[in-house]
């Protein structure tokens, strides 16, 4: 009986107290690590003991030309993808906004994509982008188009990814915005149908302004896990050809675990969560302004 | 007002052509799972093939699957039954007590590139010699699981009337034990939500397992991905695979297909 009032009386403490002390010891401790080891030159296969070189590591990668190729490279494949997803979604949230027969199968297949095997589904556009054996080629060959390399060409490598990021998550963005437009008041539509206005004016008057919090959470939401992306690109190209597909994260994982460097794998990564941190500050400040 | 049947059609015709994309991947690798390696690299590609079972058979019989399987459904359901043992109770506290900087602090960990624990996680479970070992499977998974718990299950405690367990510490009961035996039942629909999300990703994860399992825990993508780094890829094995690996999470998402939908949107819409 004692026991229980006293778990009563701090049960706002002890509640949370074991998921917190797993986030600690899981997540921050391994972050302010990683931070710790950004400051080191330690190499796991040289056997030398850890030393700390202040901001060495960092000038290192930062002058590297294949750090700042990542970087970009992580921007554009994030801003390719985000962009059609954004479209396709919203356009496709518009079109299927209405009721019909059959929408719970259309909703359920459009969550295919979102629960399926990222590295499997990496493996099957693999066997479409094959130079030649794959359905890629067979279909250009249809239009008369020449081949292409897809994902084995260093210029083509990057949309071909995100073609497959597109496939994936674009319906995420439609049913968002489906569920947000679900839950819309009628009026304003009402009266707007009244005044005589376009199908074009309501989308850009009413439509857009009312959904755009949540299309906009939607749209961070998705930067934050393209900026991520790594079964795809590992699965199917390990970042190749070259260093032609190596965005941030797939080079960290190189440097962790294929070269062990350790330290400079934490500056990468540093780089890599500051960007993703500041994003997410983003989707806090907008789920505040708009108590989402 | 009845709807044209030419606009009606019309219609349907733009369902076929959003839904035959986003289904023709998975419909390829089924049907290639049933082609021989000659029927696969013909060109151009064979829409009409003699089916095999081969691919299957050398799948689970040769490859040892069934291991992967069974290593996969370990770390998944252990993942999610801690995730759940800590995520309630802090997801009830954080929505009866308004305790923001948690929920952001679980926000923060959905967010987080893995790899940045992953590394460090790699020096530690070495040190500990935990490599190979479930056990740092499944701390690893909850790191997926937990804030997908808990993010949930937050926003649905917060749409149950604090009514509810008041009147139940009214005629004597304990906070937690008004938890436990009258918010707890009536929170199943959110509760499956979060198991089957949950699960979902812990079982598609491949970059926790990728590093720190090795022959005797590796899981089914790891497996998966396995099979293609072999010199000459047996294409109708490895869509066998894929089709092996992505069933059950599409068995799930099929039963349990209003809750998936609403646990994947809610980070979105408030719901």
């Amino acid at each position: 009986m004692r026991k229980s009032g006293f778990l009563e009386k701090n049960l706002s403490l002890l509640f949370p107290l074991p998921a917190v002390t797993f986030v600690l010891v899981m997540m921050v401790f391994p972050v302010l690590y990683t931070l710790f080891l950004s400051f080191s030159n330690w190499n796991l296969t040289s056997g030398m003991p850890l030393a700390l070189v202040g901001f060495r590591s960092y000038l290192r990668v930062l002058r590297e030309p294949r750090f700042l190729d990542a970087l970009g490279r992580t921007f554009s494949f994030t801003a390719l993808a985000l962009t059609v997803e954004t479209l396709l979604g919203l356009g496709l949230a518009l079109l299927l906004n209405r009721k019909f027969r059959g929408k719970g199968f259309m909703k359920l297949i459009l969550l295919l994509p979102l629960v399926a095997t990222p590295v499997a589904i990496g493996i099957v556009w693999n066997l479409f982008y094959d130079p030649t054996i794959g359905l890629a080629n067979y279909v250009l060959s249809l239009f008369g188009l020449p081949r292409q390399a897809w994902v084995s060409g260093a210029a083509t490598v990057i949309p071909s990814l995100a073609l497959v990021d597109i496939w994936q998550w674009t319906p995420m963005i439609t049913l968002i915005v489906l569920a947000g437009l679900a839950g819309l008041s009628p009026e304003p539509y009402e009266s707007a149908r009244v005044d005589g206005a376009t199908g074009v004016q309501i989308f850009f008057r009413i439509t857009l302004p009312m959904i755009a919090p949540t299309l906009l959470t939607a749209m961070i939401l998705r930067a934050i896990d393209a900026l991520k992306t790594f079964d795809i690109i590992y699965a199917m190209t390990g970042g190749g050809p070259g260093y032609a597909s190596e965005t941030l994260n797939v080079m960290a994982f190189k440097y962790s675990f294929e070269y062990f460097r350790m330290g400079q794998s934490s500056v990468v990564l540093v780089f890599l969560f500051l960007l993703v941190l500041t994003l997410s500050a983003l989707i806090m400040r907008l789920r505040r302004r708009f108590e989402l | 007002m009845k709807i044209h049947p030419v606009r009606k059609l019309g219609f349907a015709l733009v369902l076929v052509l959003i839904a035959a994309p986003v289904l023709f991947p998975f419909l390829w690798m089924l049907a290639s799972s049933f082609k021989t390696q000659v029927d696969i690299i013909s060109w151009p590609p064979r829409l009409l093939f003699d089916p095999i079972l081969g691919n299957y058979r050398k799948v689970f019989q040769e490859q040892n699957f069934l291991k992967y399987f069974v290593n996969s459904s370990i770390v998944g359901f252990a993942s999610v039954a801690f995730s759940l043992l800590l995520g309630l109770p802090a997801a009830y506290s954080i929505a009866r007590f308004k305790q923001k900087k948690l929920s952001v602090l679980i926000l923060v960990a959905r967010l987080m590139p893995g790899i940045s624990f992953l590394m460090p996680w790699y020096i530690i479970f070495s040190r500990l010699k935990l490599m190979d070992s479930y056990a740092a499977l499944i701390l690893s998974h909850m790191l997926i699981a937990l804030p997908i718990v808990v993010w949930i299950m937050s926003s649905y405690f917060e749409t149950i009337p604090v009514e509810m367990e008041e009147s139940a510490m009214v005629d004597g009961a304990t906070r937690q034990r008004a938890f436990l035996s009258i918010i707890l039942p009536v929170s199943s629909p959110g509760i499956v939500t979060a198991i089957t999300l949950s699960f979902i990703f812990s079982w598609n994860n491949f970059m926790f397992s990728q590093v720190l399992s090795m022959e005797r825990t590796k899981t089914l993508p790891i497996a998966v991905y396995n099979f293609v780094s072999y010199a000459e890829v047996d294409w109708g094995a490895v869509m066998a695979a894929a089709v092996a690996i992505m069933a059950p999470a599409i068995l799930l998402t099929m039963i349990f297909q209003k809750y998936v939908v609403k646990g994947l949107t809610m980070g979105a819409v408030k719901g």
